[in-house]
């Protein structure tokens, strides 16, 4: 059993680092952007005159149908569709974009959720004294509001991250050699499923035990402002 | 000079503000009495556009409103650059330690230098007696101290006009009384001041002028003397009822 873990280890570490590592980091990164421009599509209300409110209000209808249409398809069909059915069309990508393109947006629609539910959390009277002093709403929103609402929004992220790692397994079925795969091409020669996949499951683990931390850090980084009185 | 004409306003199809004929001197304090939902706030938010009226004509200085048209982005906030507000609850930045809560408008708003802009808030810093709280947290200091860093806020911005909110009104009796004698500091300065309150003794004491605001209209306007030493019907009764 030694040996099995000894010689696999590599080969797993060598896919996690290829392609688990940063499908992962990637796709989070794309979807956090994404998630931040389709949070705030969704929460504003600029004003200005009847063709911008239209655009505006077309531009809210797609925000809420991406969202709704991530949220409500597996992740599995999404990668199937990209990577299998688009080619139908004419439009084919690589398996490791195609990854990319699906978990991005996946992460995206979530994230949105998280982003804006913190964004919404935060107090209007914190509006209220920026927009006061003479503030642009892109100020407002990058220095008084964003800051405060990231704290709140810093776990559900870190859980669509953590989730985000061990959902890119999936990628093993659009031919992407990520570290389940590779388990999967080991156990496939040496016939021993259930340690392979024990020990792949010990390094989706240690990953998301390390994010967990990080997750810790950073929360105590971004609440150092909620200090009690005398404290 | 601020001067409001035929402003109205309605929430829900109610009148907040119904046909509000208003001047308001410069260097002077001008205190908003009322009782409680009369529309007190609605009125002093309408100065710095936080609230914006569905008519009526607003002029500030050189600046002027159409309610009844549209109002650019850069109007509002030209004007929000010339009325700070202080609120009731004072709604500091609670991610930003107390020198970043006072600076951040005027580096990013006013586009002064830190450094210039640090050393503004260290005097006004002073001037409230807080001079040694600006690494802080709002979260570490008391309810009057925060009030108190949130005038330096509005003034940090050098407004034409400051506009307080019931700023005192969240306080207990002790610590409103410290925010009292700054906001007399400042009125003894000429500084153009705008006070909704519900302390007469604070009106009595700075009031150039006053506004008494009910069920959204204007009922009086006039000098602190006619209001209090020659009150008639309504304003009588409002005076009475706030003895003990």
């Amino acid at each position: 059993m030694w040996d099995t873990i000894v010689s696999s280890t590599p080969q797993i570490v060598q896919a996690g680092l290829e392609f688990t590592i940063p499908l992962s980091i990637i796709s989070f990164a794309l979807g956090f952007i994404i998630s931040i421009f389709t949070a705030m599509i969704r929460i504003s209300n600029p004003k200005g005159n009847i063709v911008f409110k239209l655009l505006w209000r077309f531009l809210k209808l797609i925000a809420d149908f991406y969202v709704w249409l991530f949220r409500s398809t597996p992740e599995l069909v999404q990668l199937f569709i990209v990577f299998f059915g688009l080619p139908n069309i004419g439009i084919q990508f690589p398996a490791f974009t195609a990854g990319i393109v699906v978990f991005s947006l996946n992460t995206g629609a979530y994230c949105s959720e998280s982003i804006r539910s913190a964004i919404q959390s935060i107090p209007e009277g914190q509006w209220e004294a920026a927009s006061s002093i003479g503030m642009k709403y892109w100020q407002v929103m990058s220095l008084i509001i964003f800051p405060q609402a990231i704290r709140v929004a810093l776990p559900p992220l870190s859980n669509s991250f953590i989730s985000l790692v061990k959902d890119t397994s999936l990628a093993s079925s659009i031919t992407i050699t990520e570290m389940f795969m590779v388990s999967q091409q080991i156990a496939a020669k040496n016939y021993e499923p259930l340690l392979m996949y024990s020990i792949v499951a010990v390094y989706y683990a240690v990953i998301c035990t390390l994010l967990t931390w990080l997750q810790h850090y950073l929360e105590k980084r971004t609440s150092r402002y909620l200090i009690n009185r005398g404290a | 000079m601020i001067k409001l004409e035929h402003i109205n306003k309605q929430f829900k199809g109610k009148y907040a503000l119904k046909d509000i004929n208003l001047s308001i001197n410069k260097n002077e304090t001008t205190v908003i009495l009322g009782p409680s939902g009369a529309g007190k706030s609605t009125l002093l938010r309408t100065l710095n556009l936080l609230e914006q009226p569905q008519s009526g004509l607003y002029q500030i200085d050189d600046q002027s409103v159409d309610f009844s048209k549209y109002i650019s982005q850069n109007q509002i906030l030209t004007i929000r650059r010339m009325t700070a507000m202080v609120f009731q609850s004072w709604n500091l930045f609670p991610h930003l330690k107390i020198l970043q809560n006072i600076t951040e408008g005027p580096i990013h708003v006013l586009k002064q230098s830190k450094s210039k802009a640090q050393e503004n808030a260290r005097h006004l810093l002073k001037l409230v007696g807080l001079p040694d709280v600006e690494g802080m947290y709002p979260n570490q200091l008391s309810g009057g101290q925060q009030q108190r860093i949130s005038i330096c806020r509005a003034l940090a911005m050098d407004p034409k006009y400051t506009l307080f909110d019931e700023p005192t009104s969240a306080l207990d009796p002790e610590i409103e009384a410290q925010v009292l004698r700054i906001l007399l500091k400042l009125a003894a300065q000429k500084r153009s001041m705008i006070v909704v309150t519900h302390n007469m003794e604070f009106a009595k004491k700075v009031a150039d002028q006053i506004v008494f605001v009910e069920n959204g209209q204007i009922e009086f306007t006039g000098s602190r003397e006619e209001f209090f030493d020659e009150p008639s019907g309504r304003i009588h009764d409002f005076l009475t009822a706030m003895e003990l």
